[in-house]
């Protein structure tokens, strides 16, 4: 081969680029051909909406009718919407109540199961199994379990000589009620993400803690729980994420009241939006929302990063 | 209360160390005492789902409520079957989710591959602007996904409800990540044997990804199948809801048929709670992976 003559190889040379440059671009296009539907759909739907939606924030808009331009219009409105207020107000008091009690539980019943015990499976199973399912029917089996007339939860009650409750009915009760029934719900994520994080946790680590003295609480203080941080970041991040987006579970059960009080902030855009056909406005509580979700998400990002310094790209990632 | 296996093996045969029984020792962990209620707590909710779908009205509704059926009644789950749309609803459910899974796995292989595998002008700059896309509130694009859904003519469709979930950035990402982790040289062979790039793909590159198809699928129908916000904003007219917005349409309008409405849930939360069971490893899996990932 290395003496073949060298006219023979100039040709070959001078045309490889240009049959390289064609497939290239043959690459490039068949590329583009596999990212299009994704492309169209997730840039479509997502980041001209989102453009669409601040637009719509500073209009008067109906749904139906050309729309009105109106410039801070609807912010200050929200400001001064007793409605709103109340929404953000029961939002936050869902959320502190629901973020940090399923993280507390998920957690324990994670280093409960991650013992050598029997019937682990079943266990995390019977924990996790109300996960998979929907919020509109935990909501219509709840509103029959809760029913104040017809429902078992008081039938048990009065069995045990306490006195029927309202439930979800009852303004003072209805929001803990919610909270309750998430906690129902969504615990079983945490002891299942929990658990799966306690395998990565290193056994040398613990063993040499033990080694050295450590006592069992010790080695959870000292050894466990900061091994767990990134999760416990994570499920702090995408538990409020959730709460502060709940509204299936409040439609199909309360619709928002006794009196407002079960009102969301996601209900009242819904409301605002698809039943007042003030879309505008809706629009508006959507991008207040959508800033607090974001500030959520930049202040776990920082307190992640400043916690696992080395892990930092398989954090971001 | 900690008594691991071991030692609880031990200290349950009697025979072999008498003076154990001195101090009780129970013969399964302590912590028993404390799952077994706590479960307990969890489970009764569905099964009392399960029980008042199959008592009759009459039961239900008297004061207090029976909380044990005396005997097996049908009747709500005939009367869903027969005079109530909700097979129509089943059947919209299905064509929506096993559309919107089928078309997740082609175009997020087909994506995640382009990405992984392929160069392209503007690949980064529309990687990065799909990984921010999933950070996006759905409130904050449902109002103007509406108008551009009203101007295709799509809304009270069932298309309404398909097109928007056709792909997800989540699809394409995962399976991006797992590309890129696989060895680039069974697709080199392929390459010199002559294959095609889709060849290449479909019997290769697919086969390997199981369990990253197998994530997607699964969140992808769960996603799906439970949504309630989007078909209540896109489907006005009862021939196109979907289960879960027939669902609580229908307990409006039958307040007190309780058992016919229990027996829509079950109809509801059967199919998800048998894939669930069948594909347990995958379902669990999937969400503490994406959660770890997250």
């Amino acid at each position: 081969m290395p003496q073949l003559p060298t006219p023979l190889t100039l040709p070959q040379n001078r045309s490889e680029p240009r049959a390289l440059r064609r497939r290239r671009r043959k690459e490039a296009a068949t590329a583009w051909a596999y990212v299009s539907p994704a492309v169209l759909v997730i840039l479509g739907l997502s980041v001209l909406p989102v453009i669409w939606s601040l637009l719509l924030s500073f209009q008067a808009n109906d749904l139906v009718t050309p729309s009105r331009w109106v410039g801070l219009d609807n912010y200050q409105a929200l400001r001064q919407d007793p409605n709103f207020h109340q929404a953000v107000r029961n939002t936050l008091f869902y959320t502190v109540l629901y973020v940090p009690l399923s993280i507390v539980i998920g957690l324990s019943l994670a280093l409960v199961l991650n013992q050598r015990i029997r019937f682990v499976g079943l266990y995390r199973t019977l924990f996790f199994v109300p996960f998979v399912i929907s919020a509109t029917a935990q909501g219509v089996l709840f509103s029959f379990i809760l029913d104040p007339e017809f429902g078992a939860a008081n039938s048990v009650l009065n069995h045990l000589g306490i006195s029927p409750q309202g439930f979800l009915t009852d303004p003072s009760q209805a929001l803990l009620v919610l909270v309750i029934i998430t906690l129902w719900s969504g615990t079983g994520l945490c002891t299942v993400i929990y658990l799966a994080a306690l395998q990565d946790v290193q056994q040398s680590l613990v063993e040499a803690a033990r080694l050295d003295g450590a006592g069992k609480r010790q080695i959870l203080r000292h050894v466990t729980l900061p091994a767990l941080a990134p999760v416990s970041v994570f499920l702090l991040l995408w538990q409020t994420i959730q709460s502060l987006q709940v509204f299936d579970l409040v439609y199909v059960t309360t619709k928002g009241g006794p009196l407002g009080s079960t009102t969301v902030i996601v209900y009242f855009i819904w409301e605002q939006a698809f039943k007042e056909f003030t879309a505008g406005y809706g629009a508006a509580a959507a991008y207040v929302l959508a800033v607090a979700l974001i500030i959520v998400g930049v202040v776990m990002r920082v307190v992640r990063r400043e916690r696992t310094p080395r892990r930092t790209k398989a954090a971001a990632s | 209360m900690t008594a691991t296996t071991t030692e609880t093996r031990i200290s349950s045969r009697p025979s072999a160390l008498p003076t154990e029984r001195r101090r009780f020792r129970l013969p399964f962990s302590g912590w028993h005492l404390v799952l077994i209620p706590l479960a307990a707590l969890f489970a009764a909710p569905l099964i009392w789902l399960a029980l008042s779908s199959v008592m009759s009205d009459a039961e239900i509704n008297r004061f207090p409520p029976a909380l044990w059926p005396s005997k097996i009644d049908l009747s709500g789950y005939r009367y869903v079957l027969g005079n109530s749309m909700f097979p129509r609803w089943l059947l919209n459910s299905v064509i929506v989710s096993a559309v919107a899974v089928t078309t997740n796995l082609v175009f997020g292989v087909l994506g995640g591959y382009a990405f992984a595998r392929m160069r392209f002008a503007g690949s980064k700059l529309i990687l990065v602007l799909m990984l921010a896309t999933m950070a996006i509130p759905f409130q904050l694009t449902m109002i103007p996904t509406f108008l551009v859904m009203k101007k295709l003519g799509l809304i009270d469709t069932l298309g309404a409800l398909i097109v928007p979930a056709l792909v997800t950035p989540f699809a394409v990402f995962l399976l991006r990540q797992f590309f890129m982790a696989l060895p680039r040289e069974l697709e080199e062979a392929a390459w010199i044997d002559g294959c095609s790039r889709l060849r290449v793909i479909f019997s290769i590159v697919v086969p390997l990804a199981r369990p990253a198809l197998s994530t997607v699928a699964v969140l992808t129908f769960l996603t799906t199948w439970n949504d309630l916000s989007w078909p209540l904003i896109a489907i006005n007219h009862d021939t196109q809801y979907t289960l879960q917005l027939g669902l609580t349409t229908f307990q409006g309008r039958h307040h007190t048929h309780w058992s016919a409405v229990m027996a829509g849930n079950v109809l509801t939360v059967l199919p998800v709670l048998i894939a669930f069971l069948f594909a347990q490893k995958a379902f669990i899996r999937s969400v503490a992976s994406s959660g770890l990932k997250g």
